[in-house]
């Protein structure tokens, strides 16, 4: 009897602590920068804790932040869609090496993962920038007259963003892969299907539950990906990100910057829970 | 399996390429003798290298995260290794739920729990302080934790536990004799990934930092914010260095393959 109690209240005593932990930060504060996002706030007055649609209204009305968040969104599409061109390939063939290879190979894959975001985005300013070795090297080549323009702008920020997430894609899909019986592509093979058939038919309907929870992660952490487009995009360059840190820290209108946080997390969690659930039901079979 | 042709092998080059380019060019320009950015061209120097001493900022920045990150990630696997044992041993109401709030540091954007984490510690006192940051680094970094020991104690038989307790262990002893020991590699991984992640975090500790406690991403993301010369390139090129070391060593312990993807062999 004393024993089947204990067993029935040992995983609240052992994951107490930490639930404990999760209640008081986690439920906490996010409830209280939803509360924030209502509170009115004056030049000169701060924040007052009165119940107020202020912040809400200006961001529904005023188009610059319409635009801020249509451009956090058309640079997070636009990274995922280089991240499954480059990363869904990239798998396959750090798929098809020799076991010591691919060890190799997977430390480039994972290594910058592991390397700061601010380092690695710095690199990429040195590279874009309208004297960097981008630009010099299509200069040479004679593809290009004038220096393109790479800083401070989308393109930039979406080269340096696909180089911060294609590991996430890549790891994705190359788990997938991992699942794949070789045996049923060199099936196919003998059957006469060429290499484009084997891709389209066999290979590519088994990876693209793979394919598709990677998209979803590189798309959740684009838009709301912080450094890489504050030293990319600039001042001028607004995200999503970007826009609620200003409003916090350089205009210090808390309640309008939680306001923006709470737009774009609310937005995140209909667009990551929305395509979950699309993904478990249209590929439920190849779950099972 | 089939090989992979020249063509493939043509694509591989240039997306390992991609890769390091940008880590490359920063350990390049940061051996530039000149003032300002620039290729090496006339030979390497260390000139920025010997500058970093001259700016201890940067040095208390390195070592504060060094702290912040063995602190964080120490608590966060203290959390993990209980609540992954109730998480994988037991069925009981709320078990999704418990661990959708675990993991949602992960869904959540950092700038959000940046947000967060201000204003909280702003009412409550802790602006500005070390608690502060241990408080908010534990939070984002313990679903790395717990992903690493669920994987680890899913796999183990409890009847061998079960065997230690009938032979007349207590619960404690089980635990430390039995138990950890079985599921040590997932705990160690796990706390190193923890740490390697409080370390790089940036994002959301520019929000809870303040002058006085500020991490070496935080203090390198300010300076680039304002200026970029070879000094943040020298470094950033340290920062990759000790990284690569890093890697190097955990791929040799544990296995890369095993940590990320957690299905390679051995």
């Amino acid at each position: 009897m004393s024993f089947a109690a204990s067993e029935r209240s040992a995983p609240y005593w052992l994951a107490g602590p930490a639930l404990l932990v999760f209640l008081g930060l986690v439920i906490i504060p996010l409830g209280m920068t939803v509360l924030l996002s209502f509170y009115d706030w004056g030049q000169y007055k701060g924040i007052v804790p009165e119940f107020t649609l202020k912040n809400w209204i200006e961001i529904a009305t005023d188009s610059y932040f319409f635009e801020v968040f249509l451009r956090t969104f058309r640079i997070s599409i636009l990274v995922t869609l280089a991240c499954v061109l480059i990363g869904v390939p990239e798998a396959y063939i750090l798929n098809r090496m020799s076991p010591g290879w691919r060890s190799v190979c997977l430390l480039v894959v994972i290594g910058p993962l592991l390397v700061s975001v601010v380092a690695r985005t710095l690199g990429w300013a040195l590279l874009l920038g309208s004297n960097g070795l981008v630009n010099q090297g299509l200069m040479a080549l004679g593809l290009i007259t004038t220096p393109l323009e790479f800083m401070f702008t989308e393109t930039g920020v979406v080269i340096a963003l696909t180089h911060v997430l294609i590991p996430f894609m890549i790891l994705s899909v190359w788990a997938s892969l991992q699942r794949l019986d070789p045996q049923v592509e060199n099936a196919a093979a003998s059957l006469g299907a060429g290499f484009f058939t084997i891709w389209r038919r066999v290979i590519l309907p088994q990876v693209v539950p793979g394919i598709l929870s990677g998209a979803i992660i590189v798309f959740a952490l684009a838009a709301s990906a912080f450094a890489s487009p504050a030293i990319i995009g600039g001042r001028r360059l607004k995200v999503a990100a970007t826009l609620a840190y200003d409003e916090f820290l350089n205009t210090l209108n808390w309640p309008l910057g939680a306001a923006v946080a709470v737009l774009l997390l609310v937005a995140l969690v209909l667009i990551i829970v929305g395509s979950n659930r699309l993904v478990e039901r249209r590929y439920a079979q190849v779950f099972e | 399996m089939k090989r992979n042709g020249a063509l493939a092998l043509v694509f591989h080059l240039a997306f390992v390429v991609f890769m390091l380019a940008p880590l490359a060019i920063v350990c390049i320009v940061a051996f530039t003798p000149e003032g300002y950015l620039s290729l090496p061209t006339r030979g390497p120097s260390l000139r920025w290298f010997k500058a970093i001493f001259g700016y201890p900022e940067f040095l208390r920045a390195f070592y504060d995260s060094l702290w912040l990150a063995a602190l964080s990630s120490t608590i966060a696997i203290g959390l993990a290794v209980p609540a992954a044992l109730a998480i994988a041993r037991y069925r009981f109401p709320g078990r999704e739920a418990m661990t959708a709030l675990f993991m949602s540091p992960l869904m959540v954007p950092h700038v959000v729990l940046g947000i967060a984490f201000l204003r909280f510690f702003t009412q409550i006192g802790l602006s500005g302080t070390f608690t502060g940051l241990v408080l908010s680094h534990v939070i984002v970094i313990l679903p790395f934790a717990l992903r690493l020991v669920l994987a680890a104690s899913y796999g183990i038989d409890r009847r061998i536990e079960h065997a230690a307790i009938s032979l007349g262990a207590d619960t404690m002893t089980a635990f430390r004799r039995v138990t950890l020991p079985l599921i040590l590699p997932g705990v160690v991984s796990g706390w190193l990934l923890a740490a390697i992640n409080s370390f790089d975090e940036v994002t959301m500790t520019v929000f809870i930092a303040s002058p006085a406690t500020v991490t070496l991403p935080v203090r390198m993301f300010l300076y680039i914010q304002d200026n970029i010369d070879p000094l943040i390139a020298a470094v950033s090129a340290c920062l990759i260095a000790l990284t690569a070391g890093l890697l190097l060593a955990l791929d040799r312990l544990y296995g890369l393959d095993r940590l990320f993807v957690g299905s390679g062999k051995g």
